[in-house]
């Protein structure tokens, strides 16, 4: 129950949010933390539980004939996600009340990360594959409205759209994954998944089920080749950055990947993809972080590596890797977290992010200076952090790999190196670094701003020195990812060994990389240059290719002219019905000769066709209208003959109005114009021709077939018994079909009104109305 | 006779569609007229035909007896005649006054709701001058143009 308090409870905020920003003003962030601070204190309450094994599980019926519950299940691995959503979240919170201000939109924006975080929290808690998709795609929406939150900037909206299209389309790859995996395990419920691994990998949807799962997951966690949305997104508020994009959604596809390893893990196949992809990853992203300048696209890049490096532990899939990979989790929230926010911090008080134009501002930020360098020295790997303890488990891992453990390590020293630079240029250079020239001189940040670096950092340091807090949580959470019971043992000294020895590789090259930055800027415009065609690229050529699409469907089919729409239906009709006709065998049987025609019928069956020639091909109006009023008294006097008075008298009527109308009126109309090419007419000819065809086909047809008199026996026998009306046609109309006739009484009054109120229309014009009617020339 | 009348039928339905596809509003509204009476035998026809037999009760008797015309087909005919009227009257009396207004019978000169001439390949018809137009909208296509 408090789990889904935990969960409503957040979505419940997300809509009082804006009140409560306009009341509060500039403490909403502070009250508006109270609640993932709350969450966090109960999540860390059940630590103990359940890291001696145990599992909260509970479920709602949802939709309980497609085998969909509401249903919860939280082990070690969700407890650590919980805890850092709502931890960090708390921070975050905080801190956008000092970074956004008085910002006409706060409401807005603390509404929309209440939902996140709800969203997200459903996610790591869900118990059922469906609940998590549909808390999954909630995150996708969040980060899309969260990424545009500035939407009167055309980039903030582009980076919005492109995040929203790369996970989007990645969540309907892993849409159709779950439903093959339920289907595969026979449930969809995760406690019951986890428990078929073994029938699901012999089934032969495996594959399938694997790569569109792996779909889903690298888009969301920015796996190459689909990264290219993360730096992008770095148009975010800085808050944003923080949580969303390093800290917590980013790493849904990672968490999607360890909760369901013990299913899909441990093949071949699960081996070569998803290590191949987080080692490609891992590279890119550190490589490509050493030459930006943008502080923010620094960390996205770094970002980017350590997701990289995070999926390559999965894919190894060893009890090592899995430890090293959940303390690597939350090592890195709580470094690149806190360095998020100081890069929001550094950019709100001197007004720019580019580490080139920034420099010694130690002294006028202390704290916030402080703060980054032991964030630094963490993400660098340096003793007495977390960092250094994460970092000694990443290369026994690699070095114990069961499978190509040179080359895994060898990339992740590599890699390593990289971000041993990176976290010099982001955490180190600007506070301590030379002297630069900020468009603004700086001050110390306001305490909301403090309060979240300050505790991330200061976390990395405690955690570091005394390790046995971190270990709980991370051994509670292997121990899911494993499905068994795992101690994990942290400490800062391992002794001397070939650890140690690649530990100090990496910093010395780090630090050798730091001192050649400036090089490897103006190197970096190659690397730009060759970017430019990757995925990217791709990208907006299929984003562009797409509209060109639609743009050409739209022009083929929306053409905007009555004819081209006409000639479709009429074809398509012709088509339909034409072949339906020839395969069910129709006007195969000769037509029954049931009524001899009778020289004066001939006549009129003659005049009709002729009348109907003339009133196609006259060139005059008049002639035109004569020709009409010819059909229509035909089709009168066919009407009386073939025994329909009623018929025959009301058209004689209204063929006599509808005269009247176009001889008062015509001359009001324009003169035929001959405005088509004769080979439009041919064509049109030809359509008008085979529709016409088809229909006299039909009745033809229709002759040959028995025909359904219960109806007309219906009337016939209670017309006078129950309507009091000999005449039945009249009975039907007045009193069996009352109502229809009703209906028709009222077109006609509509009809009615319409006429005369086109007839009164004015349309603003000055007085001489009279000439605005266009001469005639007849 | 019903063979007879499925060419009429037919007849009067590829005269209608071929009027409707034209570019003349005129010929549009022929269009419908012929249409509407093109359904109106259909459905007739399709009741079969019968001489001299309407469906009247005869005063000596209490119910309608065999041979007699379908009438549900004709009560659904008089119906459509009806309402087929006051479309035509209808469509007659808007296609004046679009004319009226716009200045030209040409549908591929109505297919946009703000350029007259869009991308009309005929020239321009009988066009009156700027009065139907607002001003705004003249001196938006004046500064286009």
């Amino acid at each position: 129950m408090a789990i889904i308090m935990a969960i409503l409870s957040g979505f419940a905020l997300t809509v009082v949010a804006p009140w409560l920003c306009r009341l509060a003003r500039g403490a909403t962030g502070w009250i508006i933390a109270l609640q993932p601070v709350g969450l966090a204190f109960y999540f860390a309450s059940q630590l103990h539980p359940i890291a001696a094994g145990g599992v909260i599980a509970l479920s709602y019926p949802w939709v309980p004939g497609l085998g969909i519950a509401l249903s919860f299940y939280v082990d070690g691995l969700s407890l650590l996600f919980a805890l850092l959503i709502s931890g960090i979240g708390a921070l975050v919170v905080i801190y956008a009340g000092g970074y956004l201000g008085e910002h006409p939109q706060a409401g807005r924006f603390y509404a929309l990360i209440l939902m996140f975080m709800a969203s997200m929290l459903g996610l790591v808690l869900a118990g059922n594959v469906i609940t998590m998709f549909v808390f999954w795609e909630l995150t996708s929406l969040s980060s899309f409205l969260l990424i545009g939150f500035d939407h009167q900037r055309e980039a903030a909206r582009a980076a919005a759209l492109q995040a929203l299209l790369v996970t989007g389309a990645g969540g309907l790859a892993l849409l159709a994954g779950l439903l093959l995996l339920g289907q595969a395990g026979g449930s969809l419920e995760l406690s019951t998944l986890l428990n078929e691994g073994r029938a699901i990998q012999s089934h032969p949807l495996y594959l399938s089920i694997l790569l569109l799962i792996l779909v889903g997951a690298f888009t969301k966690s920015a796996q190459v080749p689909f990264h290219f949305w993360l730096p992008g997104a770095m148009e975010a508020p800085t808050p944003v950055s923080a949580y969303l994009h390093s800290a917590t959604m980013v790493k849904a596809g990672v968490y999607l990947l360890a909760r369901l390893s013990p299913v899909l893990g441990g093949s071949e196949a699960w081996h070569y993809l998803v290590t191949g992809a987080g080692t490609a990853t891992m590279l890119l992203g550190a490589a490509v972080a050493l030459w930006q300048t943008d502080l923010k696209r620094i960390l996205a890049y770094s970002t980017v590596s350590t997701l990289g490096a995070l999926v390559l532990l999965l894919g190894m899939d060893t009890v090592l890797s899995v430890k090293a990979a959940m303390l690597f989790l939350l090592v890195h929230a709580l470094y690149k977290g806190a360095l998020f926010l100081i890069a929001g911090a550094v950019d709100h008080e001197t007004g720019t992010r580019e580490v080139t134009r920034l420099g010694r501002l130690a002294r006028a930020m202390p704290v916030t200076a402080v703060a980054a360098g032991l964030a630094a020295l963490s993400m660098a790997g340096l003793p007495p952090m977390l960092g250094f303890i994460n970092k000694e488990l990443l290369y026994e891992a690699k070095l114990q790999a069961p499978r190509a453990s040179v080359l895994v390590t060898s990339a992740g020293v590599l890699a390593n190196m990289f971000l041993v630079a990176v976290a010099g240029i982001v955490g180190f250079a600007p506070f301590f670094g030379r002297r630069a020239d900020p468009p603004r001189m700086p001050h110390e940040a306001p305490l909301a701003m403090l309060v979240g670096p300050a505790v991330l950092a200061g976390l990395g340091l405690v955690c570091g020195l005394f390790p046995d807090a971190a270990s709980i949580v991370v051994s509670a959470a292997a121990g899911a990812v494993r499905a068994e019971v795992t101690a994990v043992e942290l400490k800062l000294w391992h002794g001397i060994n070939p650890v140690l020895g690649l530990s100090l590789l990496t910093v010395a090259a780090g630090v050798g990389l730091y001192a050649a930055r400036g090089f490897l800027r103006r190197a970096g415009s190659i690397g730009d240059a060759i970017g430019r065609w990757g995925p990217r690229r791709w990208y907006s050529l299929l984003l562009a290719s797409l509209n060109g699409l639609a743009r050409v469907q739209t022009r083929l089919l929306q053409s905007g002219y009555l004819r081209r729409y006409l000639m479709v239906i009429v074809l398509t009709t012709v088509a339909l019905v034409g072949s339906t006709l020839l395969l069910r065998g129709g006007l195969t049987e000769p037509v029954p000769s049931l009524l001899d025609a009778r020289f004066y019928e001939w006549t009129i069956a003659a005049l009709i066709l002729l009348a109907t020639l003339m009133a196609v091909l006259s060139p005059s109006r008049l002639a035109a209208a004569a020709a009409l009023s010819v059909i229509g008294y035909g089709v009168a006097l066919l009407y009386m003959l073939f025994s329909a008075p009623d018929l025959a008298m009301t058209q004689f009527a209204v063929e006599t109005l509808t005269v009247i109308l176009f001889v008062l009126v015509v001359y009001r109309l324009p003169r035929f114009a001959s405005l088509s090419s004769r080979r439009a007419r041919l064509r049109d000819a030809a359509i008008a021709l085979l529709a016409g065809g088809l229909m006299t086909a039909l009745v033809l047809t229709a002759m040959t077939l028995p025909r359904d008199l219960h109806l007309a026996t219906y009337f016939a026998e209670n017309s006078l018994l129950l309507a009091k009306g000999r005449n039945v046609v009249n009975a039907i109309l007045v009193d069996f079909r009352a109502l229809d006739t009703l209906g028709e009484i009222t077109v006609l009054a509509v009809a009615g009104i319409g006429i005369y109120a086109l007839l009164r229309l004015r349309l603003e014009e000055p007085a001489d109305s009279g000439s605005s009617q266009p001469e005639e020339e007849v | 006779m019903e063979i007879v009348l499925a060419f009429i039928i037919g007849g009067l339905y590829a005269a209608g569609l071929y009027m409707l596809m034209r570019r003349s509003l005129v010929k549009l509204v022929i269009g419908l007229a012929l249409l509407s009476q093109a359904a109106n035998l259909l459905i007739f026809t399709l009741g079969r035909l019968i001489r001299g037999r309407p469906a009247l009760i005869p005063s000596d008797m209490a119910r309608l007896v065999e041979p007699f015309a379908d009438p549900v087909p004709q009560a659904l005919i008089l119906t459509a005649i009806v309402i087929g009227f006051g479309v035509q009257a209808f469509a007659i009396i808007l296609i004046k006054r679009a004319y009226q207004t716009v200045g030209t019978d040409d549908l591929d000169d109505m297919r946009s709701t703000d350029v007259m001439h869009g991308s009309s390949s005929a020239p321009p018809v009988n066009l009156p001058n700027d009065k139907w137009r607002s001003p705004v909208e003249a001196t938006l296509r004046d500064e286009g143009a």
